[in-house]
């Protein structure tokens, strides 16, 4: 493929575009994996949001716990 | 399923796990489709090849609008309905339509320099662009700084909806005033104005970069939720904390 001679701005914008789409995509996918592992971390330790206390009442683990 | 049960973030978390895949794989087969068609899409008889950088700027250009509109009508979720994801969506599509706001702005100007003979003019078309990202990074500062999201998320409402006068100044910008960037030449009255060779790939990477905004937005949300639980169990782990 003959770019002809703007070739450098083509590459350029087609890299910056590349570039700035990896940066957004890799961030969004990072902090998804790190609240995963938060998150694990908090239901690990037992500590669950009072919404699902009352789904699950005697199951989990409640505030009480935490003290 | 009623659309009004999405409202809850439990299954909106369920349905969107499933979704996700599916649409990262129809974004990723389109972009695939797109690039094909870009690289054997015919130099244009004025700009020569670089009317490849058309590609991506006016995609990218289309969704830094859409990315404001989509947060726009968040805002009016926010504040009239009170939706619950009404402001996660509208703080996740800010840095997607900050980004892709970059994007058009450095794909422009480098189409600008061997076209227009400038990487920059202060023109309409273009200071209304530039004034658009200022304003994602103005919303993307406000949810920053306010602390708790339900006052933040209203902030933020009000200035999306004070913001959005900017996108039909935007879009006829170069019908209003005399602009070195030019008018319209797909979206119009008439018809495209452009040979169906360079068209045709054009619409594939805007379907493309439009379904690459929708999976980017639907995982920025999913992480908005969590991140929302998070701190809701940060404020128990406080309150239960000894001494309180």
């Amino acid at each position: 493929m003959d770019l002809g001679p703007h070739a450098t701005f083509i590459i350029a914008a087609y890299a910056a575009s590349a570039f700035i789409l990896a940066l957004l995509i890799g961030w969004i996918v990072a902090e998804n994996r790190a609240l995963k592992r938060t998150l694990a971390d908090f239901e690990s330790r037992g500590i669950t949001r009072r919404s699902d206390e009352r789904k699950s009442a005697p199951k989990t683990a409640t505030r009480a716990s935490l003290a | 399923m009623a659309l009004i049960d999405l409202a809850n973030p439990t299954r909106f978390l369920s349905l969107s796990g499933r979704v996700l895949p599916w649409l990262a794989a129809a974004t990723a087969l389109c972009f695939a489709f797109g690039f094909w068609l870009t690289a054997g899409a015919p130099d244009d008889y004025q700009q020569g090849a670089t009317v490849k950088i058309m590609f991506i700027h006016v995609p990218s250009a289309w969704l830094a609008m859409l990315g404001w509109t989509v947060m726009t009508i968040a805002a009016l979720g926010t504040l009239v309905w009170r939706h619950p994801l009404a402001d996660m969506a509208g703080k996740a599509a800010a840095p997607i339509g900050a980004a892709f706001t970059l994007i058009c702005l450095i794909t422009g100007s480098l189409w600008g320099r061997p076209m227009w003979g400038t990487y920059w003019v202060w023109d309409a078309r273009l200071t209304s662009v530039f004034v658009l990202f200022l304003m994602y990074l103005g919303v993307i500062v406000l949810w920053r700084t306010i602390d708790d999201p339900t006052r933040a998320g209203r902030a933020a409402a009000i200035l999306t909806l004070v913001g959005a006068i900017n996108i039909p100044i935007i879009k006829f910008s170069v019908d209003w005033w005399n602009t070195l960037h030019q008018p319209a030449s797909v979206v119009k009255m008439s018809g495209p104005a452009i040979h169906s060779s360079i068209l045709v790939p054009l619409l594939v990477m805007a379907i493309a970069f439009t379904l690459l905004f929708f999976t980017l937005h639907l995982a920025a949300m999913r992480n908005e939720i969590l991140k929302r639980r998070i701190r809701s169990m940060q404020l128990l782990q406080a309150e239960a904390a000894p001494g309180r």
